[in-house]
């Protein structure tokens, strides 16, 4: 069950996901970078490639630190190696994780949770976006929402994880017909309608190989 | 892709490291992180103008640094905004006291980097942002204008105000006032291909044009077939002066601008046409700028910026400048 409390997040957790993510993002990098240059510029899929690749790649260097350290150490490496919004974005995701209280004690599901709001929270707040923007926000608040509700409830964790995956697909999904008003995108008007977000399929990957990897665990 | 590459993870660092032994004379390329700045160090007193952005523009940002322009500027990976540790780095390097002021263009990944860029950098500074793009409609709900070829004038104008001792705040309000009296559009031919990708940004028909493209290869207001160039220059005009206003006889400066495929020549007929069409409604064009200055990598196409301009933009736009890309007076 993934409901067990002790040592339910740890950096090593993280670099494992960063991989198991570099594997999905890379088997769909073509349609990702198909949708970019339909309504953007194609710079998303490289900027997120190099970013999992740099995360992967400080294994040795951070798979034993304390976990506030090791994110630390992951949102400077994201921050100074990807550029782009994406580069922000992350880098302030990681930032922002690292600030949450108390995580030099077990990280159980509850505390996993509130360090994802917290970095998906700090997002908002950089990128000044929210749902309905057709950007990587329409996925990451909604299933931010959504772990808000699961953490201290009574919902079974696995039936909770799928829950957020579904979110996340429906959301991605839904920016289709979404008129940009963030980022590149939006100064296409009406002619970025019809096209899903590429930021909102890569986060929704994400989202979707940690889910169905802890709900296999 | 046909393009000068020994390795593609190795474009930048080995354009970068060209360009630092070609002009060693005015600047020096910093790497990890990257940032160029000038090879002599900021005088006393003087405030220090950063810019920065995707690579893919040349010569902007790192052609206009030196003398009269830039103190430094941070380029990201082709097309894409560079990272707040290249911001603070150079900040730190070029700061003599009198406090940075970071010139972004409107992107969304520029903002946001900058932005941190900014927080991380513990001495004063202030940014500008410019939006000179006519071709995106401004409101409250969008991102808003993008920011393109203006961002040559608004450097060299404010680069001259600092030169000459002009403080923080003043140099923010020129810088401000410089991009709100600017209007730029952009037509492309073609479309370009980003290393990394390998293959063009966009298709786009022998017989099609994008008008109102971005600096990037990103769609602009609409495809349309390709027309003889005084009727592009004419809609491209007729976009920047609904939105400019200029009064009857306002003093201008006219900057045709490359996106890197067009030779010199098709500039200098749209130039010509440009001012047939500008004469013909009364608009002075007091001074001129031709060439590729604000590029999209082997994009052809081309920019038109009109700046309206009084006597403070004139005295410092003319003020001597000497950069890799920009030099006169000295």
């Amino acid at each position: 069950m993934i409901t067990e409390t002790k040592g339910y997040m740890s950096v090593n957790f993280l670099i494992s996901q960063a991989k198991n993510i570099q594997i999905v993002i890379n088997e769909n990098a073509a349609e990702i970078e198909a949708l970019d240059q339909n309504i953007g510029d194609g710079d998303h899929i490289f900027n997120v490639q190099r970013g999992l690749k740099l995360v992967v790649e400080l294994e040795d260097n951070i798979k034993n630190l304390p976990m506030q350290k090791g994110l630390n150490m992951i949102a400077m490496k994201v921050l100074s190696g990807i550029g782009g919004s994406s580069g922000a974005l992350f880098g302030t995701f990681f930032m922002s994780m690292a600030k949450t209280p108390d995580l030099d004690k077990d990280i159980d599901f509850n505390k996993a949770c509130e360090m994802v709001i917290t970095g998906i929270n700090a997002m908002k707040e950089r990128g000044k976006a929210d749902v309905g923007e057709k950007t990587m926000m329409d996925v990451l608040i909604p299933v931010s929402e959504k772990l808000n509700e699961l953490k201290g409830g009574n919902t079974d964790m696995k039936e909770g994880l799928g829950e957020i995956i579904k979110i996340a697909e429906d959301r991605m999904l839904g920016t289709k017909d979404m008129l940009a008003t963030k980022g590149r995108a939006s100064f296409l008007g009406e002619r970025a309608k019809g096209h899903i977000d590429p930021g909102a399929r890569s986060s929704q990957l994400i989202i979707d190989t940690i889910c169905k990897s802890l709900i296999n665990k | 892709m046909k393009k000068f590459i020994n390795n593609v993870d190795d474009f930048l660092k080995e354009s970068l490291n060209g360009f630092g032994n070609a002009h060693s004379d005015i600047i020096k390329v910093n790497f990890e992180p990257n940032f160029i700045s000038r090879k002599t160090k900021t005088k006393e007193g003087k405030v220090s103008l950063i810019s920065g952005g995707g690579s893919g523009h040349e010569p902007m940002h790192g052609g206009f640094v030196g003398h009269g322009m830039l103190d430094a500027a941070c380029p990201g990976f082709v097309f894409s905004a560079p990272t707040p540790d290249q911001m603070q780095a150079a900040a730190e390097h070029v700061d003599s006291g009198a406090g940075v002021l970071f010139i972004v263009k409107n992107y969304s990944g520029d903002i946001m980097n900058f932005q941190m860029g900014a927080e991380m950098y513990s001495g004063k500074n202030d940014s500008i942002i410019t939006n000179d793009d006519v071709a995106v409609e401004d409101s409250t709900f969008t991102t808003g204008r993008r920011g393109v070829a203006a961002t040559v004038l608004v450097e060299k104008i404010v680069g001259s105000l600092a030169e000459n001792g002009g403080s923080l705040e003043e140099c923010k309000k020129l810088g401000e006032k410089v991009n709100k009296n600017s209007g730029t559009m952009g037509v492309a031919f073609t479309s370009c291909t980003v290393p990394a990708a390998g293959k063009p940004t966009f298709d786009i028909g022998n017989d099609e044009m994008e008008f109102g493209v971005g600096i990037h290869g990103e769609p602009g207001r609409k495809r349309e077939k390709i027309q003889p160039s005084k009727t592009i220059v004419n809609n491209m005009l007729e976009a920047i002066l609904d939105d400019l206003k200029p009064q009857k006889n306002e003093k201008t400066t006219l900057f045709i601008n490359g996106m890197g495929g067009t030779p010199l020549t098709e500039l200098y007929l749209v130039y010509n046409d440009a001012c047939e069409i500008l004469k013909s409604k009364g608009i002075e064009i007091t001074r001129s700028l031709v060439g590729n200055y604000c590029t999209s990598l082997e994009m052809q196409g081309a920019s038109i910026t009109l700046l309206k301009c009084d006597d403070e933009i004139l005295k410092n736009w003319d003020a001597p400048v000497h950069t890799a890309a920009m030099r006169w007076g000295m």
